[in-house]
């Protein structure tokens, strides 16, 4: 499988729906192996102590986010990392085989919860929230505000990129390009509104992306990178 | 905005210029790629579009900051 942007993987169904079983091909630290062999026996200890685990990280990460969600109570903010934590137990004990001990088990488990974490974060952020129009990002393009020495090949390539966005990408490509880029709305929130996967709209903003670039390069002009 | 700001803005619109992962292949990557960073190994040749691809999705580099910062948290 092709795993780059533009290959043939399949796109992402769900926060923790990834990738298919994959056979132990590194040799399991002990602890790890502790980890798989209690959770493959149903060990109510080992699950405990998963869920304690993944618990740590979701409070982890809900804290960090807590600051871009300011209307939430502690309680409420303590009920989405036991949420998180609850449904990256369930991802986990879906996808034990594919744990591949390239890292330590503990690791793997982690991010799991982080993801479930930020991804609920961002929709309470979002909850109520309209996506920003797509020509409210547009002027972010714009060279206003520059010093009257402002680099003119600036200038010239942020017109270009906003002539590039109305007239060679599809609708759907200009919506996606901007909501994300320029007005900042998280990928996965914006995949929950148009019914859509983040790794489906991550696919339509790279090939956005690759359109943008062919059309600055049509006209000969270079990104600093 | 200044100069600085307006070429950051256009990278953010026009992402990386080189090959990267999916997202899929990046969270199926995160654990390996973080762990070998915290080691001081070079993860970016161990997983190539790895970083190109944290570069152009803002929401896996917040999925690899948290991962690390955790990691690091928990080490003290």
């Amino acid at each position: 499988m092709d795993r780059r942007v533009g290959g043939k993987s399949h796109a992402r169904a769900d926060a923790n729906d990834q990738m298919g079983a994959t056979v132990l091909t590194t040799p399991v630290d002990a602890e790890s192996g502790d980890w798989i062999a209690s959770l493959r026996s149903n060990d109510e200890q080992a699950m405990a102590r998963l869920h304690e685990l993944l618990l740590r990280a979701a409070r982890f990460e809900v804290r960090r986010r807590a600051a871009a969600a300011r209307h939430l109570t502690g309680g409420e903010l303590d009920d989405i990392a036991h949420q998180s934590a609850h449904d990256a137990l369930v991802a986990i004990l879906r996808k034990l085989d594919d744990f591949r001990g390239e890292s330590r088990f503990s690791t793997w488990a982690y991010k799991f919860a982080l993801l479930e974490a930020a991804v609920k974060m961002r929709r309470r952020a979002w909850h109520d929230r309209e996506i920003p129009l797509e020509d409210a990002g547009l002027p972010a393009l714009a060279a206003r505000g520059s010093s009257p020495h402002a680099d003119a090949h600036m200038s010239e390539l942020l017109a270009a990129v906003r002539e590039a966005i109305a007239s060679d990408l599809t609708a759907h490509q200009r919506e996606v390009l901007v909501a994300v880029t320029l007005n900042d709305v998280p990928i996965d929130v914006l995949a929950d509104r148009m019914s859509t996967t983040r790794g489906a709209l991550y696919k339509t903003l790279h090939d956005a992306r690759r359109r943008l670039r062919a059309a600055l390069a049509q006209r000969g002009l270079e990104v600093p990178e | 905005m200044n100069e600085r700001d307006h070429l950051a803005r256009l990278r953010g619109v026009l992402g990386p210029s080189e090959p990267e992962l999916t997202c899929e292949a990046c969270f199926d990557e995160l654990d390996r790629y973080v762990e070998l960073e915290l080691a001081g190994a070079d993860a970016d040749a161990a997983i190539p579009g790895m970083r190109a691809h944290l570069a152009g999705c803002p929401a896996c580099r917040e999925d690899h900051d948290s991962l690390r910062d955790l990691l690091a948290h928990e080490a003290g």
